[in-house]
């Protein structure tokens, strides 16, 4: 879960929104989430599929993904894995990819995120050059798709799950 | 039965009668005689302290409380609520992150892990972002007997509930009459006596008298809202021909600073009561008023300022180039338009102390009346101001970095965070150059450093100089009179 300090600011912050439940607009009044390339992306991650808004519980839900993982956690399989583990992390930023929730990163997908974080600041071109070259580095099946394990071998991706150990809210 | 009740009714309003009357005595000995001759009998400071210690053993209370019930006394954190290190360049974050890879590339390319840097970054600004959280009022750290200061404090014993009775019967009962009173003296003469002394023939007596007035009656305003001001290095007071800058946060800083000096202001011209005062005080002084029409033509603006300045004889011009109230506990980005000026610049820098009352005006939830409601039922403004040593435009410099470099020291003094976002994000949506500056700094980490020398707060600057030439509405917000 969020620790009591981040629970306490949620808390406030929804209240400054509306009663109840979140609608994407209401993300638009944070400043700073506006000018992320990815903020868009970032909001639809706290929506399902479908739905226009979400509910307090599951908003929270979802920023239970990065409290802080312990590492001492024993693995018994019995237990069912918590919201904050590398794995769930992991799919989050998947997501962020993959939005259609097909479970694969399709270079049209790919090549979406690259235009919103790159814009008009490289040629198309480009962008295709860079796409191409990233599936052929992470697509190992040679399915021109990136599944989630194939995320979780990339490169960068592997050794990041020590930084994402230690975002702390 | 009349002659019951006739003596009953003489007594009653005898008692009225004498109390009025001493009413009426004590304000005019303790506070009308001393605004007018501008001395102090330090009745406030002793006030201040009184209430210091009220609200250190409130807070102590309800520790005690909250400790015998087991629980955490909850604290809401000034400083954010996210454990960040010295904040990063998006270059730098990303070089550490890649760093973790085992052979460094000989240039570096679009990595997949690189999406994880923005998405914290947005999940951090949803939790608690740098720019929404200076919108709204500052959140205390002990509790100064105020419900609206209230956040998560609840009832902890029936002695403190009952301390906070008292205080509120005190704060409407007798302060709130009190101050409204001395509010409306204050006024009503500010309009009489600024409108009598425009009659007089003689320049130089005018002047002089129009000084006088225009201190006395701010400073009866300023013990209408019991402020205590504390004024540091009056040394560097604003001299006649200059600009006087502030940081804002409320309409009452004008007051704050009239209190000690004499300025000429700039604003729009209202209607009302406002548009009332407004056109008493030109008649003695010269404040620069504009009408609506005007305020879009940013060069009449520009002309009309400089030709005040260059008269020696008149006082200098206040303004507030944030153009909007900030919950003081930070300096946004300042407006450029009174720093194209060529004359010196006074800085000023003003700090509430918000366990008084808040003075932050949050003019989306509250309006102009009941705001200063709010105030005159506080328990009192206590602020500090700092005068700092006059600064000139230094030759190379354009007026957005010397804008910048005012904004640094106010900052600095003030002990402010010094922000360059804009005030105008209060209303409008954050502006697409922005997310393009993350975009360009992003792809230099990929495509590499091809173009050097602009850095990225030129960038900003650029971008920002941009729209200020496209809006030049916006100077109409750097009116000292229209608090916004």
């Amino acid at each position: 879960a969020v620790g009591p300090k981040g629970i306490f600011r949620v808390i406030e912050r929804s209240e400054q929104w509306s009663v109840g439940e979140l609608e994407p607009e209401d993300f638009g009044a944070i400043r700073e989430l506006s000018m992320n390339p990815i903020g868009d992306r970032i909001i639809s991650a706290f929506f399902s599929p479908g739905k226009e808004t979400v509910d307090f519980a599951s908003f929270v839900r979802i920023l239970a993904h990065f409290h802080p993982t312990e590492t001492s956690r024993s693995r018994d399989g019995v237990q069912p894995e918590p919201a904050n583990s590398r794995t769930r992390k992991l799919k989050f930023a998947f997501q962020l990819y993959d939005q259609d929730r097909d479970g694969k990163i399709s270079r049209e997908e790919l090549l979406q995120v690259l235009r919103t974080m790159l814009e008009m600041q490289v040629t198309e071109e480009q962008l295709q050059s860079i796409a191409e070259r990233a599936i052929q580095e992470a697509d190992l099946d040679q399915d021109d798709a990136i599944s989630f394990d194939e995320f979780r071998k990339v490169r960068g991706v592997d050794l990041i799950r020590d930084q994402i150990d230690n975002w702390e809210y | 039965m009349t002659w019951f009740t006739f003596p009953g009714d003489n007594l009653l309003c005898r008692c009225l009668g004498i109390s009025i009357t001493a009413w009426l005595t004590l304000l005019f000995v303790f506070i009308i005689v001393p605004a007018v001759l501008g001395v102090s009998f330090g009745i406030r400071r002793l006030y201040m302290r009184t209430l210091l210690k009220i609200f250190a053993w409130a807070t102590s209370r309800m520790e005690m409380g909250a400790k015998e019930k087991n629980q955490q006394l909850h604290k809401p954190y000034s400083n954010g609520i996210i454990a960040k290190e010295s904040p990063s360049s998006l270059q730098q974050e990303l070089q550490e992150l890649r760093g973790s890879a085992s052979c460094p590339r000989s240039e570096p390319e679009f990595e997949m892990a690189d999406i994880f840097y923005f998405c914290r970054r947005g999940v951090e600004s949803i939790l608690d972002d740098e720019v929404t959280k200076r919108f709204s009022a500052q959140e205390l750290e002990s509790w100064n007997l105020l419900t609206r200061s209230n956040y998560n404090f609840r009832h902890i014993s029936l002695r403190l509930t009952v301390l906070w009775g008292l205080g509120v019967l005190i704060r409407y009962g007798i302060l709130l009459p009190l101050r409204v009173t001395l509010a409306i003296t204050g006024i009503s003469l500010l309009v009489v006596l600024t409108t009598l002394v425009g009659f007089l023939p003689n320049r130089e007596l005018r002047f002089y008298l129009s000084e006088k007035v225009h201190l006395m009656c701010f400073r009866i305003c300023v013990r209408a809202l019991t402020a205590i001001i504390t004024y540091h290095n009056r040394e560097n007071k604003p001299k006649n021909g200059g600009i006087c800058v502030s940081n804002h946060t409320t309409p009452i800083d004008v007051i704050i600073l009239a209190n000690d000096g004499c300025y000429s202001m700039v604003g729009q011209v209202h209607g009302g009561l406002m548009g009332m005062m407004q056109r008493a005080m030109v008649k003695s002084s010269p404040h620069i008023w504009f009408e609506r029409s005007e305020v879009k033509d940013r060069h009449l603006v520009a002309k009309r300022l400089s030709d005040h300045v260059a008269d020696k004889t008149k006082q200098p011009i206040l303004i507030f180039p944030e153009g909007t109230c900030i919950n003081n506990t930070s300096v946004m980005m300042f407006k450029k338009g009174s720093f194209e000026i060529a004359c010196t610049v006074y800085p000023v820098a003003i700090k509430y102390d918000p366990r008084f009352g808040d003075a932050f005006w949050n003019s989306s939830k509250f309006g102009l009346v009941n705001y200063l409601l709010r105030m005159m039922s506080s328990w009192a403004i206590v602020c500090s101001v700092w005068y700092l040593p006059p600064m000139n435009r230094e030759e190379g410099e354009d007026a957005m970095q010397f804008a910048n470099r005012v904004k640094a020291a106010i900052a600095a003094q003030g002990g402010l965070v010094d922000l360059i976002w804009d005030g105008g994000l209060k209303r409008a949506k954050v502006k697409d150059a922005f997310k393009e500056e993350q975009q360009k700094l992003y792809s230099k980490v990929l495509v590499g450093e091809q173009d050097e020398g602009e850095q990225s707060d030129d960038m900003h600057l650029e971008d920002e100089n941009q729209e200020e030439d496209e809006n030049p509405e916006d100077e109409s917000n750097q009116d000292s009179t229209k608090g916004q």
